[in-house]
């Protein structure tokens, strides 16, 4: 069983999908049960495969036992077994929180929420395990499709802003399919390791420089990497909340993994920092969109969209992370890519269950929230504190990889728009804690002031929020031991 | 140097955050305070325990996770930090017994979460304490901040959310723009944020990058009330006084000049500064920040802004102590933070337990208030001799070394820093008293009688002015602490 | 420049593929009705795909279809890749191709959920529309 985890974390919430799609017919309560039996599996399975990638070293699984380059490989090494363990465990909890969201806004759509649900899952899940460039493509599109479904069960500008991410997204993986193409015109191979092997002669020529261009951009469309992050806002904030908890912290780090994965191990670093040296202008690129980031976050009254354009600076962190070309910057945008989905994870659940209670999420319905929803705000100030960078949250310490890695590159640009970050973020959590904290205004001298109720989300959406919120810390002390243990190994050697 | 190995420095940190569910599912008011005396004490007791320990020359060392390489979350328990933590812990639980008293004398709303994050603002000054590198003293000196900002706007009116905002604009931003990068330049110059005798660094750096790291750390830890980053501090005074009294006259800022101490003899090292004579800056900006703000302070018409102004010049005798790099000064910028917290703890007591017993904050309008509360007044007195640095009081002796630390060094211009400041403390103290005591009986404001505040608020208040009459009598404990921590 | 016409002739299918790919984000840019945007990017991906497929042509090939053997009698036939066309790249396009129309049938479900709401297909009508609310 244990050689088969690969494929068991894809084919069973692959199957599932089609078994609640099924039960849903049948009975809608069926749904859910499967829903977390299916991502729980796939959760187990990748910490069991994570654990055998730290004992054995990479792992490749042939699919149907098919040799590459003909047949699929899955190729997991650190890099993926890590973001596998994220990606699960995020679908996990998530899931168990959605339950009660889906039964107050759409009850009736239960059955092909799940389905599509555990779908996207799986589709995420193919895109980090597997090791076939065109595989990958498949995936991406699995995942894309499903997520405009998700997306579009939203309020009423959802199939709008749905639809305009969906140009978009699909000229992304068309762009990326072009640049597949391209190199399998100059290699003849479609499998990632065997690219990178008969890459290296071909270093100087156009087509392969066209090839990683093309894909880049079509991987940066997809991660709303600024200025190509448009469809972003839009289609998270009308999405419906447990809909926006799963894509939100998902779909933008894994593309961030595609990225990583092509320069790392299809492109080789060689290639992509020393034959190309764009990595000034790259870097300067999410600056830029670390700082439009965080402007346009401030100039927001609604807290969906303001996390919305959290999560494009978010972005440019790991983009500019990874183009620093050193270990610390490429340690730093791993370590980004699981600290980012768990403290994105901790505040779109939160927002979840102030939606829950509140039906609202503009400004001005967080009124008093602190006093009525204190765990989930206390949840919220944890995942608040991480996206500032306060230690000992998680998110600190991806943040001092990233300004490490800058000062080690001489970029002092980068390291300048990570502090500004870090203070507008100050400023954008604690305008949203004054608002709970302070509002209404009350006389409050005592004076038989009867503090108001608390009226919390229920467990179902509590406990999992203050799991994740707990992870935040712990992922943050155990920094030192993700890092000497897995990210050290998911970076080549000749990187400095 | 010899150390030991134990848990005792993190249990001293936990013990006020693992009591917090405690408070918050206590089924009575006197359950939940009931609980906080049990966490100060328990805190107390673990924190004195070490003394023994410290005392013979060792250092307590715990690591709880190595996150970065060469950088852990590390505790150290060595004399400064020792001298620090007994300050904080005793005087926490003096605090607890006002708070009490203020905080029902006025039927205070929410005072459960007054309490919790009164508890968990103490474990991170703990923590601050023992600190054994900068990132560790890094990260308990951001979980100050944000624990104290709900104590700083416990009022949640309109002046409570600006006043809020001043807070955390200079607090949280100097640190995350100033400290946060040097620390990280530190680490990329040295790959080590060890506290040591010799400092971090190799002394082959350039000069020009020392001075502009120096000046980011010591001015990143705005807490220390460094002009030009001091203007929280009187903001803060919105607070419940207790607040203003412990955290604003003792943990917090006390954890500001703490820190850029341990910058100043543990990241940079006396002998790199005298070498690269960078102390003779800090000498100029302390000095600058103690007459400005005794200045400012003898303009002051509220109480609690004269006192904390007073805080702020206080502030930089610390700081002027060690940056002025002899061994008499470094004990008695070191032992100021003990006399002065203790001075200034009574004064604040006293300021809060005029508001509690009349409802007055302004100093115009407490003419004649010996009359009504005598004991709070002599308290009060007692407490502004050992700001100003006069016998029979702790705060002589530390105004007593840090004098004759600007001579060892040879620093003339201090000297009448000093002793002018002390004049103009002297000048915005003394009529204060004067007025309270002796005044016609046209001027006076209040009726002969005598009531003063709740027992629960003048108990402390007495506590704490005797106890800086008995450090004059019996400074040896912290003198002893602070000659430990500059050999 | 004499020697570059025959050069740019000869990879006629890369200019094929870019002129369609360029009327395709043409028309998802500058077109106001929702069909036609979806039109566009549905012709976006087609050349895509002409792409690909293009690339697998020989001169001279056949098509890959071996004659007059069975089953395992293929095994043991010698094969001259060079005679025939690649098979790969149209087994790739197949799934784009599905993958593609899928996409298709999402776009065109959101465009029919977006007028029964607005009652128009023309963006600049439904963001009149969004404006007022």
């Amino acid at each position: 069983m244990r050689e088969q985890y690969p494929a068991i974390i894809v084919v069973v919430p692959l199957l599932s999908a089609l078994v609640i799609s099924a039960a849903g017919w049948v009975n809608k309560r069926l749904c859910f049960p499967i829903a977390v039996a299916a991502l729980g599996v796939a959760a187990f399975s990748s910490i069991g495969l994570l654990l055998r990638v730290m004992d054995e070293g990479v792992i490749v699984y042939q699919l149907g036992g098919w040799p590459p380059p003909m047949g699929i490989a899955y190729y997991v090494d650190h890099l993926n077994a890590l973001v596998l363990v994220v990606v699960s465990i995020v679908a996990f909890l998530n899931v168990i929180a959605a339950k009660k969201s889906i039964e107050q806004e759409f009850p009736e759509k239960a059955a092909p929420f799940y389905t599509l649900y555990v779908l996207q899952v799986a589709g995420l899940l193919g895109i980090v395990v597997t090791g076939d460039a065109f595989n990958l493509y498949v995936l991406l599109e699995i995942a894309a499709l499903t997520g405009y479904g998700l997306l579009a069960m939203g309020e009423e500008r959802a199939p709008l802003s749905t639809l305009n991410y969906l140009y978009m997204g699909t000229i992304g993986a068309c762009l990326y399919l072009l640049g597949v193409g391209y190199l399998y015109i100059v290699t003849g191979s479609l499998n990632m390791v065997d690219i990178a092997r008969l890459l290296p002669p071909l270093y100087q020529s156009k087509a392969v420089l066209a090839a990683f261009i093309i894909c880049m951009v079509g991987v940066w469309l997809k991660m709303a990497f600024f200025p190509l992050h448009a469809w972003l806002p839009n289609a998270y904030t009308y999405a419906t909340s447990s809909a926006s908890s799963l894509i939100a912290p998902l779909v933008t780090k894994v593309m961030v993994y595609v990225m990583i994965r092509l320069i790392l191990t299809v492109f080789t670093p060689e290639f992509v920092f020393a034959t190309l040296a764009l990595n000034n202008v790259v870097v300067w690129l999410a600056v830029i969109a670390i700082v439009m980031g965080a402007i346009l976050a401030l100039a927001e009254r609604n807290l969906k969209r303001m996390l919305a354009f959290i999560i494009v600076a978010e972005v440019g962190y790991m983009v500019g992370g990874a183009w620093l070309g050193n270990r610390a910057g490429m340690t730093g945008a791993i370590l980004h890519i699981v600290n980012d989905a768990l403290m994105t994870l901790c505040v779109f659940m939160v927002v979840g269950n102030i939606v829950y209670k509140v039906k609202g999420y503009a400004f001005e319905n967080l009124q008093g929230l602190f006093r009525k929803m204190p765990f989930t705000m206390g949840a919220f100030v944890v995942g608040a504190m991480s996206i500032i960078g306060v230690p000992p949250t998680c998110g600190f310490f991806s943040k001092w990889y990233l300004i490490l890695g800058a000062l080690q590159a001489g970029h002092y640009g980068f390291m300048a728009a990570l502090i500004f970050s870090s203070l507008v973020s100050v400023v954008l959590f604690f305008r949203i804690f004054e608002i709970c904290y302070y509002e209404p205004f009350s006389d409050h001298h005592g004076h038989d002031h009867p503090p108001e109720p608390m009226d919390e989300a229920p467990l179902t959406m509590v406990v999992p929020l203050l799991i994740v919120a707990v992870i935040l810390i712990l992922v943050g002390l155990y920094t030192g031991d993700i890092v000497n243990h897995i990210i050290k190994f998911a970076i080549p050697e000749g990187l400095v | 140097m010899e150390t030991i190995t134990s848990i005792k420095p993190l249990l001293a940190v936990l013990v006020s955050l693992l009591v917090v569910p405690m408070l918050v599912s206590s089924r009575s008011p006197n359950v939940r305070e009931g609980w906080t005396f049990v966490a100060a004490i328990i805190k107390l007791a673990i924190v004195a325990s070490m003394v023994p320990a410290v005392l013979q020359g060792m250092e307590i060392v715990y690591t709880v996770a190595e996150v970065f390489p060469g950088v852990a979350i590390k505790f150290r328990v060595d004399a400064f930090g020792m001298l620090f933590a007994l300050v904080a812990s005793t005087l926490w639980i003096v605090t607890t017994i006002y708070s009490i008293g203020y905080m029902r004398g006025l039927n205070e709303h929410s005072q459960t979460r007054y309490f919790c994050f009164f508890a968990i603002a103490l474990s991170a000054t703990i923590g601050v304490a023992f600190s054994a590198n900068l990132f560790t003293l890094y990260l308990f000196y951001e979980m100050l901040s944000f624990a104290t900002y709900p104590l700083v706007a416990h009022h949640q009116d309109q002046e409570a959310r600006s006043s809020g905002r001043k807070y955390l604009l200079y607090i949280v931003g100097a640190s995350i723009a100033l400290v946060l990068p040097a620390m990280l330049i530190c680490y990329n110059l040295t790959g080590t944020l060890e506290f040591s005798k010799q400092g971090i660094f190799t002394g082959t750096e350039p000069k020009a990058t020392m001075t502009v790291l120096l000046l980011m750390l010591v001015f990143g830890f705005a807490k220390a009330g460094i002009m030009p980053f001091h203007s929280w501090l009187p903001a803060a005074m919105v607070a419940p006084t207790p607040v203003s009294a412990l955290l604003h006259a003792v943990a917090v800022v006390k954890v500001g000049v703490f820190s850029v101490v341990r910058v100043l003899t543990g990241v940079f090292g006396i002998d790199l500064l005298a070498r690269l004579n960078l102390g003779t800056i800090i000498c100029y900006i302390a000095a600058f920040t103690i007459i400005t703000a005794s200045l400012i302070a003898l303009s002051q018409d509220g109480l609690k802004r004269r006192l904390a102004f007073s805080t702020i010049g206080q502030l930089s005798y610390i700081v002027l102590g060690v940056a002025l790099l002899s061994p008499k000064g470094m004990i008695g910028g070191m032992t100021h933070i003990a006399m002065h917290a203790f001075g200034k703890i009574t004064l604040f007591f006293c300021a809060g337990a005029i508001f509690v017993a009349t409802g007055k904050k302004n100093i115009s309008e407490m003419v004649g208030i010996g009359r009504r509360m005598p004991v709070t007044m002599v308290a009060f007195f007692i407490g502004s001799l050992s700001v100003i640095g006069l016998p029979p009081t702790g705060g002589f002796f530390s105004k007593w070394y840090l004098v004759q630390g600007t001579l060892q060094a040879d620093q003339w211009p201090m000297l009448v820093v000093l002793l002018s400041s002390s004049l103009l403390n002297a000048a915005y103290f003394f009529p204060i008293v004067y007025k309270a005591f002796f005044c016609t009986p046209e001027e006076a404001m209040f009726e002969n009688k005598i009531e003063e505040a709740p027992i629960w608020c003048v108990v402390p208040l007495v506590v704490t002015a005797a106890g800086s009459i008995a450090l004059f009598f019996y400074p040896t404990l912290f003198l002893k602490l602070a000659e430990l921590a500059t050999r | 420049m004499a020697e570059l016409i025959p050069t740019i002739i000869a990879k006629y299918n890369y200019w094929i593929y870019i002129i369609l790919m360029m009327i395709g984000l043409y028309a998802m840019i500058a077109k106001n009705n929702l069909v036609k945007k979806i039109v566009g990017m549905s012709i976006f991906q087609t050349a895509i795909i002409l792409f690909y497929v293009s690339i697998g042509v020989k001169k001279g090939a056949t098509i890959p279809i071996l004659e007059g053997v069975h089953g395992h009698g293929a095994a043991h036939q010698v094969v001259h890749a060079a005679d025939y066309v690649n098979p790969l790249p149209h087994v790739l396009m197949l799934t784009a191709i599905v993958v593609g129309v899928s996409t298709l049938g999402v776009a065109l479900a959101l465009a029919i959920r977006i007028y029964n709401r607005y009652n128009t297909l023309e963006e600049d009508e439904i963001l009149a529309q969004i404006r007022k609310e």
